[in-house]
């Protein structure tokens, strides 16, 4: 476990080829970055039913829109700070709000797309997406759960946004792990300190309590692949049973798990929450790896919170 | 066309226009200006051109209609209820918070609605995706989009038609509904659109331009539609903001008011003479 690492964007390619083959009413949309986003393994099995929409991001999402509005099962991709962020009254209004059947696959979320820098670099997407209704938002954490979580989403009817991310991370899973949409993986059972994470800061959090055990210091991790609808059951029963909560994640501290979390407990079970995440800044450029280390979201940064707060 | 079946058509669209008002007068709100322009266009379509079902509003080979305008949902509403699809006693309900007449199209709630619309710009997409989704499938299905000649102003429409033309839709027609008025003025003192007939062909679009109140005119442009191969079609309809409603014709108050009892009672009389 944790090392073989993959980029949940290329599992996603994969498995949507996979799907593909299996279900010929799946079609698939992108926007000038098939490459990027891995949909061009799609696109080469099946060039039919796969549309390039060009740079425009807004057309592509009403399209599929219209694709869905007749039974096709439309997975659009693109950048997350495009489709979230350039496209946000579309899915609004053209996708959520009459429930169509779109699977928003948005890849290069977060400080972790790297050298492209701060325009590229979406940090407020689960905020927005989360906030619609209709809307499931999903953000797997490693190549077992994208593939699971790619296939899974087909059987959903409503739209959902998938949370991907561009650097590669640790395999965590392995093929028989089981999951369940809305429902949280527990990884350990330590009762000094719950880490809830998301993305591509599980794998972090399992490093730290890695790490930890080691100083005799034991925690869990909660990896919430569900953002909505959230896992309370977990959540409360994590605050319950362990001193600390602390929530980390590839994404602004408003808005994201750190804030869900914190609405969960604060009307069912309130409880001192610790949101690690990017701090209401924008990011900028550097290594994936080495904006998480800068931002404060890497397994170091988790240690050392851990650590102050025990 | 026979003379008969175009005075019929007439009749259906002065009772068209009598559910716009009756809608926005009892709903006390919305928009009679655009609903009056786009009424002889929808008219021709949901009563003579669309194959469609008001007994099975969701036929999957049906033909479909995105009022990329949403807010000239009176218009939508008043076809569809003149031709079956629910009772036109429930127009007055229109706006109210218990009805299903949403101020804007709500395709999950409304039979005969296709789409849900609202928000500018966004219809010809869809529409682009109701099209592709048809040649996927092997339907003969058309789509028929209307945009409003103010909306077309939004920036995603000429994203969209560069997907029509590139995808060769030629199962898709489009209407602009051409009053030339927008809520703050004409088209061109707010912002100015030059030749939008042109501005379609460079697009690689298949584009007429029609007296878009002229029925006959409204058939004729539509069996010429359909003999386009391997591109879109977008029909340019000039037309009268307010049409049929002599104090409501060119006013571009008219946009987004409800007719108070008095002019209600004028316009149920000026359209039943």
């Amino acid at each position: 476990m944790l090392d073989k690492k993959v980029a949940t964007r290329k599992s996603y390619g994969l498995a949507l080829k996979e799907l593909g083959e299996k279900n010929q009413n799946i079609v698939v949309l992108d926007a000038d970055l098939s490459g990027a986003t891995n949909t061009n393994i799609f696109a080469k099995s099946y060039p039919d039913r796969f549309f390039n929409m060009g740079i425009a991001e807004q057309d592509m999402f009403s399209t599929a829109a219209g694709v869905a509005s007749l039974g096709k099962i439309p997975y659009a991709s693109t950048f997350a700070v495009f489709a979230a962020g350039r496209a946000y009254d579309q899915i609004r209004n053209s996708i959520c709000y009459p429930k169509l059947n779109v699977k928003i696959c948005a890849t290069h979320s977060g400080v972790t797309v790297g050298e492209d820098g701060a325009t590229h670099q979406m940090l407020e997407d689960i905020g927005l997406m989360r906030g619609l209704p209709n809307m499931t938002v999903i953000s797997p954490s490693d190549d077992t759960q994208t593939k699971w979580v790619i296939e899974e989403i087909s059987k959903i009817d409503g739209p959902v946004y998938v949370r991907l991310a561009r650097l590669e991370t640790p395999i965590i899973y392995d093929e028989n792990q089981k999951f369940e949409i809305g429902k949280a993986v527990q990884i350990g059972d330590g009762t000094d300190a719950t880490v809830i994470a998301t993305g591509v800061t599980v794998s972090e959090a399992i490093k730290a309590m890695e790490n930890l055990k080691e100083e005799g210091i034991n925690i869990r991790v909660l990896d919430i692949h569900t953002i909505k609808p959230i896992d309370r059951e977990k959540i409360i029963k994590s605050a319950k049973e362990t001193k600390r909560i602390i929530t980390v994640e590839d994404h602004s501290i408003i808005g994201g798990i750190g804030s869900t979390v914190c609405e969960v407990l604060s009307e069912e079970y309130p409880t001192k929450v610790t949101r690690m995440g990017i701090k209401d800044t924008f990011g900028r450029s550097g290594k994936g790896i080495e904006l998480m280390g800068y931002f404060g979201i890497d397994s170091n940064a988790i240690i050392n919170e851990i650590k102050k707060e025990i | 066309m026979e003379k008969n079946e175009l005075e019929k058509l007439k009749d259906i669209a002065v009772k068209v226009r009598k559910g716009i008002l009756n809608a926005v007068y009892n709903g006390k709100s919305g928009h009679p200006g655009g609903s009056l322009s786009v009424a002889d266009i929808l008219t021709v379509l949901y009563f003579k051109e669309m194959n469609i079902d008001p007994k099975n509003p969701k036929m999957q080979d049906r033909d479909r209609l995105v009022l990329s305008k949403g807010h000239c949902s009176p218009a939508l509403y008043s076809v569809l209820a003149n031709r079956g699809f629910f009772g036109v006693e429930e127009l007055k309900t229109f706006r109210n918070l218990n009805s299903r007449l949403q101020g804007h199209p709500d395709m999950k709630n409304i039979p005969g609605v296709d789409m849900t619309t609202g928000s500018l710009g966004q219809g010809l997409s869809v529409s682009n995706g109701m099209a592709i989704a048809m040649k996927l499938d092997n339907l003969n299905s058309r789509v028929y989009c209307i945009m409003g000649d103010g909306e077309i102003e939004e920036g995603q429409v000429w994203e969209a038609a560069m997907t029509s033309s590139k995808y060769k839709l030629d199962n898709l027609c489009v209407f602009v509904d051409n009053n030339n008025l927008q809520i703050d003025g004409t088209i061109g003192d707010v912002i100015g659109l030059n030749n939008i007939k042109e501005k379609f062909v460079s697009f690689g679009f298949y584009a007429l331009e029609i007296d878009g109140n002229d029925i006959e005119q409204i058939v004729e442009a539509l069996e010429k539609a359909k003999t386009i191969k391997d591109k879109p079609t977008v029909i340019i309809a000039k037309t009268v903001k307010g049409k049929g409603i002599s104090y409501m014709e060119n006013q571009v108050g008219w946009h987004g008011k409800a007719p108070n009892e008095e002019e209600f009672n004028i316009a149920i009389k000026e359209l039943t003479k």
